[in-house]
């Protein structure tokens, strides 16, 4: 039993001396319960989606009663076909097009867009003229996969690049590399290009051994769908580069890995929609790079969306990898 | 002759700790050159500096007379004190890794050869013993065919065997017209394997020379040591040089047969008398002192 005290005590002590990675075992649940009481304190839940497109005098009237319903989220979109689309896919449940002739798309196999029309109907609109799509609902596997995929690419890109380098400095492996006439530059460049290949081959032999027990939903380019993880990649693997380009502790790299990549696995999309979450938590997830390319490959996988579709998060993506990669590279430190 | 390497008024300062203080010296080419010293005398931030890899707070390194540039690192092998590899890699992968590093290397065969790598080439980085794995960072610095191989204590934690074993390999390496430079805490491999020396104690040079000149200049040729039981006569009254240390008195002399005359006619026995001559040791502690240093 002595004995038992003896290192029973030894490891607590141990353990509450680590004081960054004793800070980490409390701060991480703490801000866990935080983020997800703010990210759905919202009680004024929404229960349809309904996209408005064109001028809004009907809205204006104050007869039309149909915008003014409860627990309709009216969001406006600028593109009527991409909204038409979402339909098709169950993403909204119906679009109301007021430009002349008003008109409203609903689709025809979803339960959500009969209620929404009987709404609209109920509050006004029953001379808007109807259009039906007949898409079937996206599986949530279907959904949910390029999330899936993205997450596990975050993890491998920041802790096999992030972690591994802090390990390598704080083991004087980088310092041996230093005494050689090897640049950071091409050390860094090395590392991205490595892990950039394993993970690049991974996610292809992964994707293509669920595939053939799950038949994936893929409406889009498979050409289109590695540039987006590829630019994915290399901006997480940067990303993993400026974390690691000074610390030569890895519990304090394993916290800050953690505390980037926790945020990126709630916020950007993986598990569940932010539609209906409040607009300062999807401003917060647009500065998250695993946003960008979850939106990419779904959108490519879904919807069958092109490269110029995905432009704007190709756009974010790449000039995140030139910020990160660029401040990594200058700041890094062998020693 | 002028030197290969030459370091002048070197300083370095950690906030408020001064490491190395106007340290001068100078690495005549083809000899393996001792840096010696307690811990925390400034060995290793001076060897540092020596490499290009720490930069000094002020001072000059010249490498042929000029100052150190980029290709410096083509020119140096280093073996630091504490290296990591890259696990699951094999000592040949390893090897192959460091010698694409160059643009000139030494054959692998040679390499190998020369570090006896051949047992484990094929073993795991992390499966190495003490001595293999020190073996292996030898090829390492060894693997763009340097001029100068700095080693920064090379044999610290290997056993006797080993140890010798490593001797062994730097005599070889120096036989090929290598300039050494070699940090370690062990006198015996200074004495056996440095043609000069220099001696630092907080961040300065307390002796530089010849372990032969430096031996001659601070003592006498021989030491006579017997146990302070058989010592019948005041010490004071022999008319020897005398130190006493673990109650054995040592009797230091440049003339062996007088001396015995004086502890004979002192009625000191003699049966268990053991004589022998100066060393480094001995001359690392008359310079740094007894005392611990942490």
């Amino acid at each position: 039993m002595k004995q038992f005290f003896a290192v029973f005590n030894a490891r607590n002590i141990e353990f509450l001396r680590d004081t960054s990675a004793l800070s980490w075992n409390i701060l991480l649940p703490v801000l866990l319960v935080l983020a997800f009481a703010f990210i759905f304190s919202n009680d004024n839940k929404t229960i349809y989606k309904v996209a408005v497109y064109g001028e809004q005098n009907a809205t204006q009237s104050p007869s039309f009663t149909f915008m003014q319903t409860r627990h309709v989220e009216f969001i406006r979109e600028y593109s009527l076909t991409a909204a038409i689309r979402k339909v098709d896919t169950h993403q909204l449940d119906m679009v109301i097009d007021f430009s002349p002739p008003s008109r409203y798309w609903i689709n025809s196999t979803s339960s959500s867009g009969y209620l929404t029309e009987r709404i609209l109907w109920g509050t006004g609109g029953r001379s808007f003229q109807k259009e039906t799509v007949d898409g079937q609902e996206v599986r949530y596997v279907d959904w949910v996969l390029p999330g899936i995929l993205a997450m596990n690419m975050m993890f491998s890109c920041l802790f096999g690049v992030g972690y591994v380098i802090v390990r390598y400095r704080k083991n004087g492996f980088l310092k041996r590399l230093k005494a050689t006439p090897l640049s950071p530059l091409q050390f860094l460049v090395a590392q991205m290009l490595s892990r950039l290949l394993l993970i690049q081959a991974l996610t292809i032999l992964i994707y293509i051994g669920c595939d053939f027990f799950i038949d994936f939903k893929m409406l889009g380019s498979y050409l289109n769908l590695f540039i987006i993880s590829l630019l994915g990649a290399i901006c997480l693997i940067s990303l993993g580069l400026l974390v690691a380009a000074r610390l030569s502790s890895e519990e304090l790299a394993g916290g800050l890995l953690n505390l980037i990549s926790w945020p990126m696995m709630l916020l950007s999309g993986v598990w569940f929609s932010l539609e209906g979450t409040a607009a300062w938590v999807k401003m917060l997830a647009q500065l998250l790079p695993l946003t960008h390319l979850v939106e990419g490959a779904r959108t490519i996988m879904t919807e069958g969306a092109s490269l110029m579709d995905i432009s704007y998060q190709l756009a974010v993506l790449s000039i995140m990898s030139i910020v990160f990669l660029f401040i990594g590279a200058r700041i890094f430190r062998w020693e | 002759m002028s030197p290969i390497l030459e370091i002048e008024k070197l300083t370095k300062s950690f906030s408020d700790v001064k490491a190395v203080q106007g340290v001068s010296l100078r690495i005549q080419e083809g000899i393996c050159f001792g840096l010696l010293g307690p811990n925390g005398a400034g060995k290793t931030t001076t060897i540092e500096i020596m490499e290009g890899i720490t930069e000094a707070s002020s001072g000059k390194v010249l490498y042929r007379g000029e100052k150190i540039s980029d290709t410096f690192y083509h020119k140096i092998g280093i073996q630091f004190q504490a290296t990591s590899l890259q696990d699951f890699l094999t000592v040949k992968e390893t090897l192959t890794m460091f010698s694409k590093l160059y643009s000139k290397t030494i054959e692998m065969a040679e390499l190998i050869r020369i570090c006896a790598l051949e047992e484990f080439i094929h073993r795991d980085n992390r499966k190495l013993s003490g001595g293999q794995r020190q073996r292996l960072l030898l090829a390492i610095a060894l693997v763009n065919d340097p001029e100068i191989v700095f080693l920064d204590e090379p044999t610290t934690g290997l056993d006797p065997q080993s140890r010798r074993n490593f001797w062994t390999l730097i005599n070889k390496i120096k036989s090929q017209g290598k300039t050494i430079v070699l940090t370690t805490h062990y006198m015996d491999e200074a004495q056996i394997l440095c043609d000069h020396i220099a001696i630092m104690d907080k961040g300065k040079i307390i002796a530089n020379d010849t372990p032969e000149n430096l031996l001659k200049n601070h003592f006498g040729d021989f030491i006579i040591q017997l146990p302070t039981t058989e010592i019948i006569t005041p010490i004071e009254n022999i008319g020897i040089n005398t130190t006493i240390r673990n109650e054995i008195a040592e009797f230091q002399t440049h003339d062996l047969d007088d001396a015995l005359k004086k502890l004979i006619n002192a009625g000191i026995s003699l049966k268990h008398m053991n004589l022998r001559t100066w060393n480094l040791e001995d001359l690392f502690l008359s310079l740094t002192g007894e005392e611990l240093r942490l």
